[in-house]
């Protein structure tokens, strides 16, 4: 909300300066956005009457004029078009500056000596809503008579601070000029004063001239009209455009003008009918029919539903309630009567039309927040006041009052105790009460309540917490002293899971990868990406009605293809080794269309790239986590094809019956997308299935007291046994003393048979009570043998 | 004899000074005291004595041959000490050189300051809470005192998915959540990833993360609100760090309020960091809206609280003085290796 300082001087006392204004607002709940000042940077330019004009002697394009500031005349060399005798202009002197901080020097142009500048709008900042004719290509003409040597900041309106309030959607009564009058005078202690609204009228009767019948009174509590006649459409006086452009509204002709002055003075939006357009010279105000149609002022066809108010004469819509008037009754430069309207509408009506259409307005927007009833009532007889003063016409006595909401006072008791309570306070109830007073509650102490009578315009309070925070910011919020709650002291801690995910993070950045954060949203098109093409393959995803673009649509499932995107990013950029991981939320709707909340999953992503990287540098990477969550021991990696990666060097991580994962390298082709060419290897983890499952519990077994024994063995199995099930047979069949088992060489070559490879274990036997004897390990190393034998076919080497 | 073996001893006490190896060493041990060695062979000849003079040559024999077990062993000793201090000197190495590279990685600047609000919390006695979020329309603003159709839906451009599910635009949510499965006191931190329907730039994006508190339970006060979080600024920012509560207006509060600290960067002298106020918001707080209470099945006749929230993402810009929230998820390596 813009608001003009001068203007707000009317209703309200002022004198500090803008600055300290708007930090005491501030610091009352109305927020100061920014303080601007249109005349900034101009200084010495003046309203000067060009006297003459004369041909430059030395140049065709340029013209000498005589210009006259009332002490002194100038000459002044210009080569504006539209310089004419007689005109009043914008004379930059001497030493002046404008905006942008250029500074006017008299100097000679081609020879003849010019004491300063004549300025066009845009040399002083200005455009047509701060000045029509400003923006011409030219000298601004002034088309007022002003004194001569008058500075032109005061002439233009321009010396005046406009100060932006940040109004919360709570207070549109602040959405106007009185509103944050009274808001100032509180906040500074100082008088408010509302203007005067006196209407002479006294000839005919509203009622012979038009009607008003309301068919929804539910969606319109009060209709006020009156009607103005032998109306003059003409341009309304400078004070006032110059009031509308600072405060951000274009002025438009003297009636529309004046509606648009009362929602800005006194935040009730108003309308202003060609009476004569008006069939039936009758408003109705009722719901739509479904499919109706109205053209808006703004030219757009607008198709209606039957939950729209719009306002009607007998035969057709002629505006939108609330939101914006008809073309059809539009005033135009020959409108001789008009009909003022000033209602209260319903605001989630308002509302929910607006945003429908997609239209808002300076209306529709204050409507929606829940206007005064009241208000209607003394806008209407205040637009008619100033149509007087203005003389833009006649205005018909009385006025067409259709009220069918409560213009009862609202009371409210609340506990002033509770006040203190709330806020950490000791106040007496009487210096509450002087504080409500100021903001116009009726106060009544009685014992340890408060009687409240709610002023109209306050729309928002409705019980002791809006009492409490109306007390407090006035008092002063610090005022109130800090403190730490007493009671009994509590137990700060983390959960199971929290503890566990922090300490997987540290293990993770142990073994040397950064975590990273990626967005939750991608598009739908990222599972062909990633190489999953058949549609029977592609999971349910949920869907984002209204995304910022189709790539952003839906929620992922999976944290591969935003991995991808990482590592590829690093890539582009140079960098020859990254290594990364993320714990995000993966989102697996139950069913679509969706009528409950999704599982939200937690996964683990790795990905990582590297010079002589493989396979194995991750596998590493999540034993290591494994052994850290007491789960490598009843971990099995078994192999499986899956579109996104390499079909020979992939791996589902089982622990027990639960699949909880897959590590792989991507496909050369899914990397190839991502314009990385090297080998990429990630995994995905389902971070919920590792977390239930970890042992976190620790516990001391004694060190081992006497030595192991190792002995090594070089089997020769097919080619396409796999380690896992090799080891998985030399424990089944190493019994109990069996301690270690390690793979240390895998050699297929000259020695070896074709289809057949080498495998070399050096396995470790160990008994708690006794060194074993060669005899005992034998025993054992030989049933191993056979049962690797019988089980795979592996022979010793 | 006696001088035969007189003469073997001054012969090879100077082989030994002579010598200068320890395999010279272990060569001059076994030609002088070994199975053939000299004195050794001289010993045998011992049978062919007297028996008086038997114990006399034997004692100086086994004298001798003491001496230059001692003698060996210190020149043993010797020899050793000057081939390790050759060792060292031939192992010098250039220890200017670049070290081996270990790789570490490093937790994304989100997290790092994530647990250090945590820790702060924690420290006061908070529980972290945790909540979907993909959430019902309910829960993020019915329950929180913005009803369906209420301007102040336009503050938080909301994702929608179906009319009634949404991604979740604030923690808030989830504070009725807790407060619906447990009575009072509760003192619970809430972060987590929030949604709104802005356009990315630098200072905005669609995606984003807050951390939440609410404190309920009885005589809770405002003047606890600001204490608290006058501690946590501390904590935070540094223990010069001042703060400041501007009213304001939130539907699930009453009273509202913003908290700025005291600029980082200036101190509150004023600067482009702060804009010239020497003030930075962080964060908007009040008094839990009676409404709300009784929405998490709390009566506010009995009980009242204050909730607070901040976002995550610009407290780690403010923190780091990072100037565009977009490098948070761009996750260049060169980026998050400074944190």
């Amino acid at each position: 909300m813009l608001v003009p300082l001068k203007w707000l001087k009317e209703y309200v006392d002022i004198d500090v300066s803008a600055e300290e204004l708007a930090h005491r607002m501030t610091m009352t709940g109305s927020n100061v956005e920014g303080i601007h000042r249109k005349g900034e940077g101009i200084e010495n330019v003046v309203v000067g009457k060009i006297l003459t004009i004369e041909p430059h002697p030395n140049a065709d394009k340029l013209v000498v004029c005589n210009v006259d500031t009332g002490t002194r005349q100038y000459r002044i060399v210009t080569g504006a078009p539209n310089v004419e005798a007689g005109q009043l202009v914008p004379v930059a002197l001497d030493g002046a500056t404008l905006p942008g901080g250029h500074k006017i020097n008299r100097s000679k142009i081609r020879g003849v000596e010019s004491w300063g500048m004549l300025c066009s709008g845009e040399e002083l900042g200005l455009t047509d809503e701060d000045y029509p004719g400003a923006e011409i290509d030219g000298i601004l003409v002034l088309k007022e008579e002003y004194p001569l040597g008058m500075d032109i900041r005061e002439a233009l309106g321009l010396d005046d601070d406009i100060i932006e309030f940040e109004i919360t959607s709570n207070r549109p009564d602040c959405l106007s000029v009185i509103g944050i009058a009274r808001e100032a005078a509180v906040t500074l202690d100082s008088s408010f004063r509302l203007p005067k609204i006196e209407v002479k009228a006294g000839v005919g009767d509203v009622n012979t001239e038009a009607a008003v019948k309301v068919k929804d009174p539910d969606l319109c509590p009060r209709y006020c009209a009156r009607v103005v006649k032998d109306v003059k459409i003409a341009p309304s006086p400078r004070w006032m455009q110059q009031r509308l452009s600072a405060a951000g509204i274009r002025p438009i002709n003297n009636i529309v003008d004046i509606t648009n002055y009362v929602m800005l003075e006194m935040g009730q939006p108003m309308h202003a009918f060609d009476l004569d357009k008006l069939t039936g010279k009758t408003i109705v105000v009722r719901r739509a029919y479904d499919g109706e149609k109205l053209v808006t002022l703004d030219d757009k066809e607008r198709l209606l539903n039957d939950n729209m108010l719009v306002i009607a004469d007998t035969e057709k819509a002629i505006g939108l309630a609330g939101v914006m008037g008809g073309a059809n009754t539009e005033i135009s430069d020959d409108t001789r009567n008009v009909l003022l309207e000033s209602a209260t509408f319903d605001r989630g009506s308002i509302r929910m039309t607006a945003k429908t259409l997609g239209l808002r307005s300076e209306s529709s927007s204050r409507f929606e927040k829940g206007l005064d009833i009241n208000n209607a009532r003394a806008a209407i007889d205040r637009a008619a006041q100033l149509i007087e003063e203005l003389d833009a016409g006649t205005v018909v006595e009385g006025v067409i009052d259709v009220c069918n909401g409560s213009l009862d006072d609202r009371v409210l008791e609340v506990s002033w105790k509770r006040i203190n309570e709330l806020l950490g306070l000791d106040l007496s109830p009487e210096i509450m009460g002087n504080i409500l007073k100021k903001l116009e509650f009726k106060v009544e102490i009685k014992g340890d309540n408060l009687e409240l009578v709610i002023p109209s315009f306050r729309q928002d309070v409705e019980g002791v917490a809006d009492i409490a925070e109306e007390v407090a910011r006035i008092y002063g919020y610090d005022k109130i002293p800090m403190t730490l709650m007493e009671g009994t002291v509590s137990r700060g801690r983390r959960t199971r899971k929290q503890k566990l995910i922090d300490m997987v993070k540290d293990v993770l950045v142990g073994s040397g990868l950064y975590e990273v954060v990626t967005y939750s949203f991608t598009s739908p098109r990222v599972y062909e990406t990633i190489g999953i093409t058949d549609p029977q393959d592609i999971p349910k995803t949920v869907r984002i009605a209204n995304p910022l673009g189709e790539d952003q649509s839906i929620m992922r499932t999976t944290q591969i293809p935003s991995i991808l995107e990482v590592l590829s990013r690093n890539r582009n950029r140079g960098l020859p080794l990254c290594q990364v991981f993320e714990i995000g939320t993966a989102f697996l709707p139950k069913s679509l269309p969706l009528n409950e909340l999704p599982e939200e999953k937690s996964i683990l992503t790795i990905g990582e790239y590297g010079p002589g990287m493989d396979y194995y540098d991750l596998k590493g990477k999540i034993e290591i986590l494994l052994k850290f969550l007491g789960l490598l021991n009843g971990a099995e990696f078994v192999p499986r094809v899956h579109p996104t990666f390499h079909p020979g060097r992939t791996a589902i991580l089982k622990l027990g019956s639960a699949e909880a994962g897959i590590i792989g390298e991507i496909h050369p082709k899914v990397a190839e997308n991502y314009q990385l060419e090297e080998r990429v290897i990630m995994a995905e983890l389902d971070l919920d299935i590792l977390l239930d499952m970890a042992k976190d519990q620790r516990r001391y077994r004694p060190l081992p007291k006497y030595p192991a024994v190792t002995r090594d063995l070089a089997l020769v199995v097919s080619k396409d046994t796999l380690a896992g099930q090799v080891e998985r047979c030399i424990w089944e069949f190493g019994g109990e003393l069996l301690e270690k088992v390690e793979l240390f060489d895998v050699y297929a070559g000259s020695q070896i048979p074709e289809g057949y490879k080498s495998m070399a274990y050096a396995l470790s036997y160990r008994a708690a009570d006794r060194t074993l004897t060669d005899e005992e390990v034998n025993a054992l190393h030989d049933s191993i043998v056979k049962g690797l034998e019988k089980t795979l076919g592996a022979k010793l080497r | 004899m006696q001088t035969k073996l007189e003469q073997i001893r001054k012969e090879a006490q100077d082989v030994l000074d002579k010598l200068d190896s320890l395999d010279g060493l272990n060569n001059f041990r076994i030609e002088y005291l070994g199975k053939k060695g000299k004195l050794t062979q001289i010993l045998r000849g011992m049978g062919n004595l007297s028996p008086e003079e038997r114990p006399k040559i034997g004692q100086l024999a086994n004298e001798i041959r003491t001496y230059l077990e001692e003698r060996i062993e210190i020149k043993r000793q010797l020899l050793e000490e000057e081939a390790l201090n050759q060792r060292l000197k031939d192992e010098t190495i250039d220890v200017t050189m670049p070290g081996k590279t270990y790789h570490r990685g490093k937790l994304h600047p989100l997290s790092i300051v994530l647990n250090e609000i945590k820790d702060i919390f924690l420290g006061l006695g908070f529980e972290i809470a945790e909540g979907p979020e993909v959430e019902l329309d309910y829960y993020n603003f019915e329950a929180l005192n913005i009803p369906k159709n209420h301007p102040a839906r336009d503050t938080q451009d909301t994702f929608y998915i179906t009319e009634n599910i949404l991604l979740r635009t604030h923690t808030s949510p989830t504070q009725i959540r807790v407060m619906e499965k447990q009575d009072p006191p509760i003192k619970i931190i809430v972060p987590g990833r929030v949604y709104r329907s802005d356009a990315v730039d630098a200072t905005h994006s669609p995606i984003f993360h807050q951390v939440e508190g609410l404190v309920i339970d009885k005589n809770i006060t405002m003047g606890d609100l600001k204490g608290t979080l006058d501690v946590f600024a501390k904590e935070m920012f540094g223990h010069r760090t001042r703060t400041q509560f501007r009213p304001h207006h939130f539907p699930f509060t009453e009273p509202s309020a913003e908290m700025d600290v005291s600029c980082t960067t200036c101190d509150g002298a004023g600067c482009r960091v702060c804009s010239y106020t020497g003030w930075i918001e962080i964060l908007g707080a009040g008094m839990v809206h009676p409404k709300v209470l009784m929405y998490g099945g709390i009566d506010p006749e009995k009980y009242s609280g204050f909730a607070f929230g901040m976002g995550l993402d610009r407290i780690t810009n403010l923190k780091y003085g990072i100037d565009d929230i977009r490098l948070l998820f761009e996750n260049d390596i060169r980026f998050l290796d400074q944190f």
